[in-house]
């Protein structure tokens, strides 16, 4: 009786998860190969270097054919019997603590195995060619499996403490990652800032875990959702907090943004995999597979939305101020992640639009990085735009897709980027009340800032004069990489509508996170406002940038792009508020506990030894002293004796 | 009457504990010490006289051993530091100290 | 089987020590075969223990001095069993990895050669007292075994030491025989008592079931805990161990870290809370207190140190104060993973110790601004080295993790605010481990390490094992789990305390 009031006070359906079958009940398969691909490369050392990665790329895609393969079979069933869980062993059991390692297979999970095994495929693939001339390719894909598997054991938990390890899995294959050329200092610092960052999120995890536990006694998403009606709001409120404080670890969401742009320091590919299309996402998935929680604090939930909006404001301004074109895609995926959280908070009508957002970003943002780590390729490793232009003449495969990337991102009707972004708007909008207005709006602007700096980076890269250094020759990538851009670039513009078109993945996803009350209406009064938008950010950046011919030194600007081109003085910001102080007090602690505590004992060693010191002068070495003070004790020992006596 | 015997033999142990204490050359230290263990004796004896029983005599002969084989090896350590010492004051042999 | 295991590694020291001069090779080979066959044999036993059995199994016991009360009784709970498995196991591997080493000086102005045949006797001896330590049924044998543990490792870290050896090993003797004369004085007085019930024992079976008056209770409980507290160590009786561990050789500092100090935490969760319950609840707040500044304050430290060595010691101070936090936490996930945190700190900070030891001897100094780069010549050294520090900072997936989340999970459940505080060491530990990390490892190559060898077949040998256990407990701590719970449950039924329930179903209860 319980659970179904929870249930009817949730509002939200009910995860009841069956048994499950078929290729479903070898999901293991799905964390197994990847890990074993990491494992075998990992411990073989120079003998795979040979073959090692086309091992890892196999053991990717077989990850994705099983994936298929349990969608398929998915899609076979019906809506109620769509979630089913895997059973592994037990992993945690002590007195009432008791967690599984079981895999829950559902519409929401098998979302992102595809978008995960399939971009994540893909992105093997082009590595073969981006990293071949790299002597630690083999440890390079090594990572890239191990990231795979961490991402999907989080993707693919039943449980919080699952999710939590392939939570850390992430950010440890992301620290790897970021540092694999880890003998640049700038690397290593990034990486290391990445993962301690990345800690401070999962503080608010790991603390929302401990809630959980205290609060429903589980930690597995069936008893904690099941339950959630009961807790107090305080407590509900306080653990969607935390939660919240996690995915914005995780997302480069603000206030932990800083570490996505210094993360732009790995390999390319790394950053189309984990920093644009799946890692970053994690927060989102967070967010939306805790719904129930959510739904029941709705001011968790306007935080959640303020955090997106400020978060896809800041990342458009700092993209708009980069000429590092891996840090001006950095910034616009903050952005964009920015409008994944603002509609996961949005509730129900979000939900949808959050995912189907993130798995077109996963496409047209991969192929951007993709494509610009091949211009990368072509310009010698350098990544200024200044010194780019022109390039769509010596790179067409390249430029092509990289196009269509970027009509999709900045929302051109009909491509991706349109149908979800759309969407989230107007599920802002819908939101109704001043907040709704004001969330809409400022969703508004930042689709207007999107379209030009997005514009921005593409006319300064493809279009205009060269302005190469001298000793560069452009060229075509080879096939191994224009291929994967290939398939990412009709991903970026079919995905969208594949989705959107006829409510089809709203209704894949009700099981999990509820359908929507109203079918989504394609056409709104704000398509108009948004197309105006996108024409005025793009007119603006061809007037700046295409007209105008593009300095190769960027030119002092006034304060406002000094506070973009600094990330917004993030990275100051930490520094004096948290580096200086925590270096003084470790200072001062280290200064306390040589001085102070362990002073204090070697203080009283030191008392103990100068006393016997002064003490030993007693023993003078003269025979008749010693027998004086035998007749002193004597004659004391004696005059006692009487005393008792008497 | 015994009392007096007492009396004697503190008198005795007194010189000779002063002895011990002020003089430096060690045979006469060492003769005090004799003379100290002697009036103890001499009051070990008038207390079996007192009590009437044996048991004081018997110790003072215990005692009597003690100061032989006491006498027997002091006399060769002084003998020892005087060879190597041409001195046979007692606080010239104070290398023993702190 | 438990005085075999015991008695084992003491012939074998003895065995060791009677070898004639020069015969260093056969030391090593003795040493390596005597510790190797109490590993196998050990395992055996961890084999047949039965977790759904008595609670102590492999019980012996006879009259040691009657008329003190005095027994030699030895026997095994699940948490004495893994924790006797984790001094076993570790045992041969720091006798493989001292095989060059240990004849080598430790610093830079030490005499240059030093009795290989002495320090495997020692070695072994320590290992008879460890396994005695924790088996010892009797609280006067464990105290017994508890003083004399010291002597080796005094030995050990006097002569086979860095440059302020002599300043370390006094320190660690003093102010272990401190605590240690406490506990006596506490042992006595614990005898008092029973022999003012009406029957003086020593005998850990009986004394659990002895009536001690609350006043009585906290004195003692006091001198336990304080010698316990001084052993595992907790701020602020922590210095001796950066001192004691930066100067010992690598092996023994393993040995120390690893397994001696757990004798520490396993006293209080065995004896303090056992035989004082009362007082026990009594001193909670103040232990909690202790626990959670050790935490922060130790991981703050570590960030400051300049020395490799040092710094996984501070690491350690933190991590105490997580396995004292869960033990006095005294809800079952508490001390269920406060116990596998012993055992799986003593795996990774053995790792750290092992590997920053081999580093060390390559290059000759333990600060942290002589390395840099370390990975583009030595990759296996630098992975390997990453992996145990990765446990260091509990990452999931490796064994840490999995005791530090019950710790807090179990913690939380009754005691809000110290669970928080004591979260935020997870920031700190990635803090310290990464920037040592880089600054050894990273960046580009320093001169001083080109050139540097990596990881040798010997030394990947003596890696290699405590790494899977890692792995392997990181993914299934079930077996260590299942064979420590029902010790477990069985302290918390003595200290009267119950799991608290989920809020939630507590509220249902009201209705």
């Amino acid at each position: 009786m319980t659970t179904m009031n929870a249930v009817l006070a949730a509002g939200g359906p009910e995860l009841h998860p069956q048994a499950a079958e078929g290729v479903q009940s070898v999901a293991w398969l799905l964390i197994a190969l990847p890990l074993a691909g990491a494992a075998i490369l990992l411990l073989s050392g120079r003998r795979t270097n040979k073959w090692g990665h086309l091992l890892g790329t196999a053991m990717s895609l077989g990850a994705f054919v099983v994936g298929l393969l349990a969608f398929f079979q998915m899609l076979g069933q019906d809506a109620e019997g769509r979630s089913r869980l895997v059973h592994l062993f037990p992993f945690i059991s002590a007195g009432s603590l008791k967690v599984d390692m079981n895999l829950l297979v559902d519409p929401l999970s098998i979302s992102f195995v595809l978008l995960i095994t399939g971009v994540g495929s893909l992105i093997h693939i082009y590595s073969i060619g981006y990293m071949s001339h790299d002597p630690d390719r083999r440890r390079f894909f090594a990572y890239l499996n191990l990231f795979v598997a961490a991402m999907l054991l989080l993707v693919l938990a039943d449980n919080y403490v699952g999710l939590y390890i392939g939570w850390e899995g992430v950010g440890l294959a992301s620290y790897l990652l970021i540092g694999f050329w880890q003998y640049k200092p700038s690397a290593a610092t990034a990486a290391k800032k990445a993962f301690i960052v990345n800690r401070v999120g999962d503080f608010g995890l790991s603390v929302a875990i401990m809630v959980m536990f205290a609060t429903f006694g589980s930690l597995s998403y069936q008893d904690v959702f099941g339950q959630a009606s009961q807790a107090s709001q305080g407590t509900i409120t306080a653990i969607g907090l935390l939660l919240l404080l996690g995915a914005c670890g995780k997302s480069a969401q603000l206030p932990l943004q800083s570490w996505l742009l210094d993360a732009m320091e790995g390999p390319t590919p790394v950053s189309a995999l984990i920093h644009a299309a799946t890692m970053v996402t994690a927060g989102v998935y967070l967010i939306v597979r805790s719904h129930a929680i959510f739904e029941l604090s709705p001011d968790a939930q306007l935080l959640v939305t303020i955090v997106g909006v400020a978060t896809l404001l800041a990342g458009a301004i700092i993209g708009c101020a980069k000429d590092d074109i891996k840090k001006a895609l950095a910034g616009s995926t903050m952005s964009q992640i920015g409008y994944m959280v603002l509609a996961a908070g949005l509730g129900r009508p979000g939900y949808v639009f959050a995912i189907a957002h993130l798995i077109a970003h996963g496409f047209f943002k991969a192929g951007m990085f993709l494509g610009a780590g091949s211009v990368m390729h072509a310009m010698n490793d350098d990544v200024n735009m200044r010194k780019y232009g022109g390039l769509r003449k010596v790179m067409p495969i390249t430029f092509a897709t990289f196009g269509l990337g970027y009509l999709a991102i900045i929302g051109f009707p009909g491509l991706s980027g349109w149908w979800t972004k759309d969407g989230i708007i107007d599920a802002a909008f819908e939101k109704g009340g001043t907040s709704g207005q004001i969330l809409g709006w400022l969703a508004l602007i930042g689709a207007g800032i999107t379209a030009y700096y997005m514009s921005r980076l593409m006319f300064m890269t493809f279009f205009g004069e060269p302005r190469w250094d001298e000793d560069v020759h452009p060229h075509e990538s080879p096939k191994v990489m224009t291929v994967p851009l290939i398939l990412l670039a009709i991903g970026s513009v079919a995905g969208g509508a594949f989705l959107i078109l006829g409510d089809r993945f709203a209704k894949f996803l009700a099981p999990v996170v509820g359908e929507p009350e109203a079918a989504h209406k394609l056409v709104t009064p704000y398509t108009a406002i948004v197309f105006a938008l996108m024409v005025v950010g793009v007119g603006l950046a061809y007037v700046q940038y295409l007209r105008r011919p593009v300095p190769r030194t960027a030119p002092a600007g006034n304060p406002a792009v000094t506070f973009a081109r600094k990330d917004l003085y993030g990275d100051a910001l930490n520094e004096s508020l948290l580096m200086r102080p925590g270096q003084w007090l470790t200072r001062l602690t280290v200064y306390f506990d040589n001085r102070g505590v362990d002073g204090l004992v070697n203080g009283l060693a030191a008392f103990i030894g100068g006393t016997s010191g002064r003490v030993r002068r007693v023993q003078t070495g003269f025979v008749r002293s010693y027998a004086l003070s035998m007749f002193v004790g004597a004659a004391l020992v004696v005059g006692a004796l009487f005393l008792v006596r008497i | 009457m015994t009392g007096h015997y007492l009396v004697l033999s503190a008198i005795l142990f007194t010189i000779g504990g002063i002895g011990v204490l002020i003089r430096r050359n060690a045979i006469v230290v060492f003769m005090c010490v004799e003379l100290m263990l002697n009036a103890t004796n001499l009051a070990f004896v008038s207390f079996a006289r007192m009590h009437g029983s044996l048991d004081g005599q018997i110790i003072a002969f215990f005692v009597m051993v003690v100061a032989a084989a006491e006498v027997v090896v002091g006399l060769a350590i002084i003998m020892t530091i005087f060879r190597s010492r041409k001195s046979s004051s007692v606080d010239d042999a104070n290398l023993l100290k702190y | 089987m438990l005085t075999a295991l015991i008695a084992i590694p003491a012939v074998g020291a003895l065995l060791v020590a009677l070898l004639p001069k020069g015969r260093d090779a056969l030391a090593k080979q003795v040493a390596l075969g005597v510790t190797l066959v109490v590993a196998v044999l050990s395992i055996v036993m961890a084999v047949q223990f039965k977790t759904d059995g008595a609670r102590f199994q492999f019980t012996e016991k006879y009259w040691w001095i009657k008329q003190f009360g005095v027994h030699y009784a030895v026997g095994v709970d699940g948490v004495a069993l893994v924790l006797i498995l984790l001094s076993t196991i570790l045992v041969p591997l720091v006798v493989l990895a001292s095989w060059t080493e240990a004849g080598r000086s430790g610093g830079v102005d030490t005499p240059p050669k030093r009795s290989v045949k002495t320090y495997m006797a020692l070695l072994l001896s320590l290992e008879a007292m460890m396994v005695g330590v924790f088996a010892a049924t009797d609280v006067f044998l464990f105290y017994v075994f508890f003083e004399a543990m010291l002597i080796p490792v005094y030995f050990i870290i006097g002569s086979y030491g860095g440059a302020q050896r002599s300043y370390a090993a006094v320190k660690f003797l003093l102010y272990s025989l401190f605590g240690g004369l406490l506990m006596l004085a506490a042992v006595i007085g614990l005898y008092v008592v029973s022999a003012n019930a009406g029957h003086g024992t020593f005998l850990f079976d009986e004394l659990r079931n002895l009536h001690i008056a609350p006043t009585t209770a906290k004195w003692l409980f006091l001198g336990f805990f304080i010698a316990f507290a001084i052993k595992a160590p907790l701020v602020p009786f922590h210095t001796w161990l950066p001192d004691a561990a930066g100067q010992a050789p690598a092996g023994a500092a393993v040995l120390i870290v690893g397994v001696l100090d757990k004798v520490g935490t396993f006293g209080m969760l065995r004896f303090c809370l056992e035989l004082f319950p009362g007082a026990s609840k009594w001193f909670t707040p103040v232990v909690l207190t202790l626990s959670v500044v050790g935490i922060v304050y130790g991981a703050v430290l570590a960030i400051g140190q300049v020395d490799i060595k040092r710094l996984i010691a501070y690491t350690s101070v933190s991590h105490f104060g997580f396995i004292t936090l869960g033990i006095f936490a005294m809800t079952s996930s508490g001390q269920s993973g406060a116990t596998l945190y012993m055992v799986n700190h003593g795996f990774s900070t053995g790792a750290l110790f092992l590997l920053a030891g081999f580093m060390i001897s390559r290059r000759g100094s333990a600060r942290i601004d002589a390395y840099g780069g370390v990975q583009k010549v030595a990759p296996l050294l630098a992975g390997t080295f990453l992996v145990a520090g990765l446990s260091g900072l509990s990452l999931p997936g490796l064994s840490s993790f999995v005791s530090e989340f019950m710790v807090l999970v179990g913690t939380f459940s009754r005691y809000k605010v110290p669970a928080v505080i004591a979260t935020v060491g997870i920031i700190l530990a990635a803090i310290y481990i990464l920037w040592m990390y880089q600054r050894t490892m990273n960046g580009p190559t320093a001169e001083a390490v080109k050139g540097m060898k990596d990881l040798s077949k010997r030394e990947l040998i003596v890696v290699a094992p405590i790494l899977a256990i890692i792995v392997a407990l990181g993914f299934y701590p079930k077996p260590v789990l299942d064979a420590i719970n029902p010790s477990v449950k069985q302290t918390l039924v003595q200290v009267h305390k119950q799991d608290p329930k989920p809020t939630v179903a507590e509220k249902g209860s009201h209705q």
